[in-house]
């Protein structure tokens, strides 16, 4: 994951830079100092993404939708590491669901504040160079990938999101839609996010989320999704 | 086969603004003008193109028309369920005194209504995305439960569904905000007891009504 965004203390990087499986091998006993998710500065104001996103919609979404995300993600993580650390496997295996929510959360909303811009800072437009490429190869050009992308978000049943996505087997790009927090992981990488949650538009498109599945085109910043593809 | 039935949105039994504070009139409207209908005219749809693939002999569509089906005849069956269980805060009928049988069985179960009420306020909290909760009766066991469903999905066979509660964001988004423990908690002012105590009396046929199959016109 290359989000700049994903940061963690210090304490929490150089665990990182330990090796996760090693430390927990040799230092298990010491203590399960690890580091906490923060909420990551958004690298535009609230306002600048409207009108297809309203400040009100994004200053809520950021400060108390990703903050209850950090902050679950680090309660479970913790009782995590005391169930770990107590050798509790059931314990462990409980609190999966929680880590895959909140983490899901925490790791989806910091790709997507990053995946947006300001129309004034290069958001929107169409995308250029390798991301262009790839999506005409996959999709044929960038208008039938974007009502395609579109129907997709249109589609989710409940709460989630459409992604696309690199198969990192075949280096194909792709429309993929996740249910609630889940993250891309495993065999995808995660190039361009978008929330189809209620409380990501519900405030200013209320039952009309088409609107703002084709709004939020404006602001898509094409760069970051190139710096991932890479 | 004969055109499918077609559904039509319930009225309320209550004005739009008749759950305030509790609800507010614009989440009402929205909700039931809105979303309600939505699921109602996706489920029409899907039933029409499903009678086109019987009567084609189409397996395969008849099968792919199932998700649409589940997730929107799922969705008109729990807004049904949901106006019905719910009432005016000042009328008699969401007052606890109107389901005393069901108030007996709860205290049997959990303790006190209190109880009852945290539990299943946590369980509400507790959704991951989209869904309901419910409070169902196990019909072997009678026993009373507190449950969720998962997006539209409805309660399962063998439950019988007294009691269900949207946790949607569209349900409480704009008054509420992301401060989804207040919606749950002020939601019980305008729970309609008379009906819940009614569903807790009943058969499954009766708490469903029409939605189970129009008896008369069959
Ligand atoms: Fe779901
Ligand atoms: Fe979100
Ligand atoms: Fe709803």
């Amino acid at each position: 994951m290359s989000a700049t965004l994903l940061r963690t203390s210090t304490a929490a990087r150089s665990a990182l830079r330990a090796g996760a499986s090693k430390r927990a091998a040799t230092i298990a006993s010491t203590s399960f100092i690890r580091g906490k998710a923060t909420l990551p500065d958004l690298p535009y104001d609230y306002g600048a993404l409207e009108p297809s996103i309203s400040g009100k919609i994004m200053e809520l979404h950021h400060k108390n939708h990703h903050q209850t995300y950090v902050n679950s993600f680090n309660a479970a993580t913790e009782q995590l590491a005391t169930a770990e650390h107590k050798e509790d496997i059931q314990a462990q295996i409980a609190l999966q669901p929680l880590i895959n929510f909140h983490g899901g959360g925490h790791v989806n909303h910091t790709l997507f504040w990053e995946n947006l811009a300001p129309s004034k800072n290069g958001g929107g437009g169409e995308p250029v160079g390798k991301v262009k490429t790839e999506i005409e190869a996959s999709y044929g050009d960038f208008s039938s990938f974007k009502t395609k992308f579109n129907a997709a978000l249109a589609g989710i049943q409940g709460s989630g999101w459409a992604w696309l996505v690199k198969d990192n087997e075949t280096g194909q790009v792709q429309i993929r839609t996740y249910a609630n927090q889940d993250p891309v992981v495993g065999k995808y990488t995660p190039l361009l996010g978008i929330d189809a949650w209620e409380h990501a538009y519900y405030l200013q498109y209320q039952n009309r989320k088409a609107e703002y599945f084709g709004a939020i085109w404006d602001v898509i910043n094409w760069k970051a999704v190139e710096q991932r593809l890479k | 086969m004969s055109a499918p039935l077609k559904y039509s949105l319930p009225q309320l039994p209550y004005s739009y603004s008749a759950l305030e504070p509790a609800i507010s009139a614009q989440i009402m409207t929205l909700h039931h003008s809105k979303h309600h209908q939505t699921y109602i005219n996706n489920l029409n749809a899907a039933l029409v193109s499903q009678a086109a693939a019987f009567s084609k002999g189409d397996i395969v569509a008849q099968l792919h028309l199932q998700e649409a089906i589940r997730f929107n005849a799922g969705g008109h069956i729990n807004h049904t369920l949901f106006w019905e269980n719910l009432s005016p805060a000042a009328s008699v009928s969401s007052q606890l005194a109107s389901a005393p049988k069901l108030t007996t069985a709860i205290k049997a179960r959990w303790g006190s209504i209190e109880e009852f009420q945290d539990k299943f306020n946590a369980t509400l909290l507790g959704l991951k995305g989209s869904g309901w909760g419910w409070l169902v009766q196990d019909l072997n066991s009678d026993i009373l439960e507190i449950t969720t469903s998962k997006d539209q999905d409805i309660v399962p066979a063998g439950k019988k569904p007294l009691m269900g509660i949207d946790m949607w964001e569209h349900a409480y988004y704009l008054r509420y905000l992301n401060d989804k423990g207040s919606y749950t908690k002020g939601i019980w002012k305008v729970i309609n007891w008379k009906k819940v105590e009614e569903r807790f009396g009943s058969g499954i046929e009766d708490v469903f009504g029409p939605l189970a199959g129009l008896k008369s016109v069959m």
